[in-house]
């Protein structure tokens, strides 16, 4: 398969980019954020994505998906980057979708009908500590019967305050850190013991640290087999890691083209500034950086999409690069903006706290490089 | 269309394995083990003979060019099959050279059907090695500078000058060189002359570098007589040939970043270094150094099958080989930059059997020039500016 969009992707990608460009600009995430809007994001943008057929991209044709691939989720997500554009399509559309391939007939049928027509809002509730640390997974699924008992907490759990269905990884049998022991369910926001308290982030995104507190729960809450959670949390893990690597190549993609725009117009000393060699060399190193970040995010999702053998490498590569290559071009946007650049009425900051929000979200360069390391046997 | 691939893939596979001599399954010891070919080539060993003829015969040894100019005539897709099942194998790039890597495709784009049938079939059996004048001593990264002069003579051109870092031009049969035809103007005053190194009045003076060896020349031209139709492209479009060149000369040291070469970086620390208790390299400082070079590496990995693919099907924008020149060059300068923090001091040693005759020391040094030849890392840059962003001129 060739490592660029094939017909099909590119009309994908045509469809895409006049959609959120026109419906969800960078103007939309500033208005609900003027407005304190308590979600955070538009339900009414939620529903016209489920028109389009975007939150079902990674679902099964059989269930009423588009039945593409991650290569496809994407498009939209490298759109989403470049507008900036509020939603829970990372966690709901790839990383919940995701869960739910692993599930029985009856949780699919519970959950993935309201996801591809945009009524229902899914989120991941992973991370357990401020940097992320799949691995140890403490939160207790004790039997209870027929069921579970959840106890423990969450955190970093993205638009998780207006999540219909939460993703949970627990603790079922075994030590902390152990591979085997871990189970994955589908957790109805509203099931008693469920508390949530969110916090607005830096990017006025809002995430949730979420308490399950003996959380009572029937054995069709499990996705897949108990204790045999982990293969599955990875592919989860792997998805939504390419997933906001594609993410924040349209971050970049997005603060590097306002950029572009300034320094060709922009002057001093009687010149355009991006006329001075010294502008130049860091714009093209930068372009350079998005070239091969764009390839190894490329990569990761054709690699998911095969289910190549290689799969969490590649996703552990196209998050650590994606995430360098994001953090560069929004520092040189605000850098090369000068002072605007530091103004709340100019544009160009929001990127740079989307782009920290995303980097850090499901590991950041330093836990991927690691990852790497290990995998590497070393 | 995937089946035939797949069956195409089978028959490559089963041939490789009938007809790729073991020695040439293993890595490369040393630049010796390079095949080039040419007239005066003295080949390291039979196999290595043996597996250039074998492959050649197929028209394997450039197998995206034509069959009637000794070519494989696959299409990009087996070609890509090709370098994969080779890759899978370990098998030898057959024959390397600047005739195959360069100048091919150029004769490919500009040339006459009577250069083409002359000069191509013996650049893939090996026949002739080829060298490039293109750096003048005035005219380095301002190449379009260049005072070589090319007097028309009526049946032939007569050449004088000098040029400089001529790649193996003492071991080269024939150069490919941009001479000036026309002193009025700069860059349309140039143009692309092919001719033969044994010619009277070319002579050539190796130029030893930091890491001790002499890859490139200084080459004279001392009234060097050249036939009129051994132009490549039009008289005074030497230009535009030498451009489109460049831009396969800075694909092929850009896949010098590529992982497929040397030994693995983790592997040679790990020899060096061994292991903690958790069995991680026992240096935490430049295990993460190595493994965020790796990260860079297996991202460029997928940035050059990206490029490659891409090229092949006519996408690409053509500074893009700036950006992957650019790109690669410096990722293989920090290789090496790792590759000796891990030898330590090891890896100082010159003259020693134990280091292989300063092997780590003098690639090191190598490696610098990645990002001067073909252009400086400066001038991609620009290029990438320019030609790219569309940032305006100073």
């Amino acid at each position: 398969m060739p490592l660029f969009l094939d017909e099909t992707q590119e009309t994908l990608a045509d469809t895409v980019r006049p959609f959120m460009a026109g419906e969800a600009p960078v103007a939309h995430l500033r208005a609900l954020r003027d407005a304190d809007d308590p979600a955070g994001f538009s339900r009414d943008l939620w529903r016209q994505f489920g028109e389009m057929g975007f939150t079902g991209v990674l679902v099964d044709e059989a269930d009423g998906g588009l039945g593409m691939g991650h290569v496809e989720a994407g498009i939209v997500l490298e759109e989403i980057g470049r507008n900036l554009t509020p939603s829970p399509f990372l966690g709901t559309a790839v990383g919940a979708v995701e869960a739910l391939r692993a599930a029985d007939a009856a949780l699919k049928q519970a959950w993935l009908p309201g996801i591809v027509s945009g009524e229902t809002v899914a989120a991941l509730a992973l991370d357990e500590s401020a940097r992320h640390r799949p691995q140890s997974v403490a939160l207790k699924a004790e039997r209870q019967g027929n069921g579970f008992r959840l106890t423990g907490t969450k955190q970093f759990v993205a638009f998780g305050h207006e999540a219909d269905m939460l993703i949970v990884s627990a603790r079922s049998s075994g030590d902390v850190a152990d591979e085997d022991g871990v189970t994955l369910f589908a957790v109805p926001r509203s099931q008693p013991g469920v508390s949530v308290v969110s916090a607005r982030l830096a990017d006025s995104s809002f995430a949730a640290r979420v308490e399950f507190d003996g959380v009572e729960l029937d054995g069709s809450a499990v996705i897949g087999e108990v204790d045999d959670g982990r293969a599955t949390l990875n592919r989860i893990l792997s998805g939504v890691r390419a997933g906001a690597s594609s993410e924040m190549v349209g971050v970049a993609e997005g603060a590097s083209a306002m950029t572009l725009d300034y320094i060709k117009q922009r002057k001093q000393f009687g010149r355009i500034i991006g006329s001075y060699q010294a502008l130049q060399h860091r714009a093209a190193h930068l372009y350079s950086e998005m070239e091969v970040a764009r390839a190894a995010t490329l990569k990761a999702q054709q690699s998911l999409d095969a289910g190549s053998a290689d799969e969490d490498r590649d996703a552990s590569v196209a998050k650590a690069m994606a995430g360098m290559a994001s953090s560069l071009a929004v520092r040189e946007a605000v850098q090369m903006h000068g002072g605007i650049g530091m103004t709340d009425e100019y544009d160009v900051g929001f990127f740079m706290k989307r782009q920290r929000v995303l980097a850090e979200m499901f590991g950041d360069a330093d836990f991927h490089a690691d990852r790497l390391a290990r995998m590497e046997g070393y | 269309m995937a089946d035939e691939l797949e069956t195409f893939r089978r028959e490559v596979r089963d041939w490789l394995e009938a007809n790729c001599p073991s020695e040439m399954r293993t890595p490369m010891r040393s630049e010796k083990d390079v095949c080039w070919g040419g007239r005066n080539f003295t080949f390291a060993s039979d196999a290595q003979k043996q597996w250039l003829e074998v492959m050649a015969q197929r028209g394997w040894t450039v197998p995206d060019w034509p069959k009637e100019y000794g070519g494989g005539g696959l299409s990009p897709a087996e070609a890509k099959v090709l370098k994969q099942e080779m890759a899978a194998l370990g098998c030898r790039v057959p024959l390397q050279s600047f005739g195959i890597s360069m100048l091919g495709p150029a004769l490919l784009e500009y040339g006459t059907e009577e250069q083409k049938l002359e000069h191509l079939p013996k650049i893939a059996r090996g026949e002739i090695r080829w060298c490039q004048g293109y750096s003048e001593p005035n005219a380095g990264s301002d190449l379009a500078s260049l005072a070589t002069s090319a007097e028309d003579k009526g049946d032939h051109f007569l050449v004088n000058g000098q040029k400089v870092w001529t790649s193996y031009a003492d071991q080269a049969d024939w150069i490919f060189c941009l001479v000036r035809t026309d002193t009025s103007q700069k860059q349309g005053g140039i143009s692309f002359l092919l001719f033969d190194m044994e010619s009277e009045g070319v002579s050539t003076k190796p130029i030893l570098l930091i890491s001790g060896s002499s890859p490139f020349c200084e080459t004279f031209f001392d009234d060097v007589k050249v036939p009129k139709d051994q132009v490549l492209g039009e008289i005074n479009q030497g230009w535009t040939v030498a451009k489109y060149l460049l831009g396969h000369e800075r694909e092929m040291i850009s896949g010098m970043g590529g992982r497929a070469q040397g030994p693995s970086l983790s592997e040679y620390a790990l020899g060096k270094l061994g292991r903690d208790e958790q069995g991680r390299l026992d240096d935490p400082v430049l295990r993460a150094r190595i493994a965020m070079f790796e990260v860079r590496s297996h991202a460029f990995a997928a940035m050059s099958e990206r490029f490659m693919d891409r090229l092949k099907a006519g996408r690409i924008h053509p500074a893009q080989p700036s950006m992957m020149k650019y790109y690669g060059t410096e990722l293989n300068k920090d290789r090496h930059e790792l590759l000796m923090a891990a030898g330590g001091s090891d890896a100082l040693e010159w003259e020693s059997e134990s280091s292989g005759e300063g092997k780590a020391a003098r690639a090191w040094l190598r490696t610098k020039a990645n990002s001067i030849e073909g252009g400086t890392s400066e001038i991609q840059l620009n290029i990438i500016a320019k030609r790219i962003l569309e940032l305006p001129e100073g």
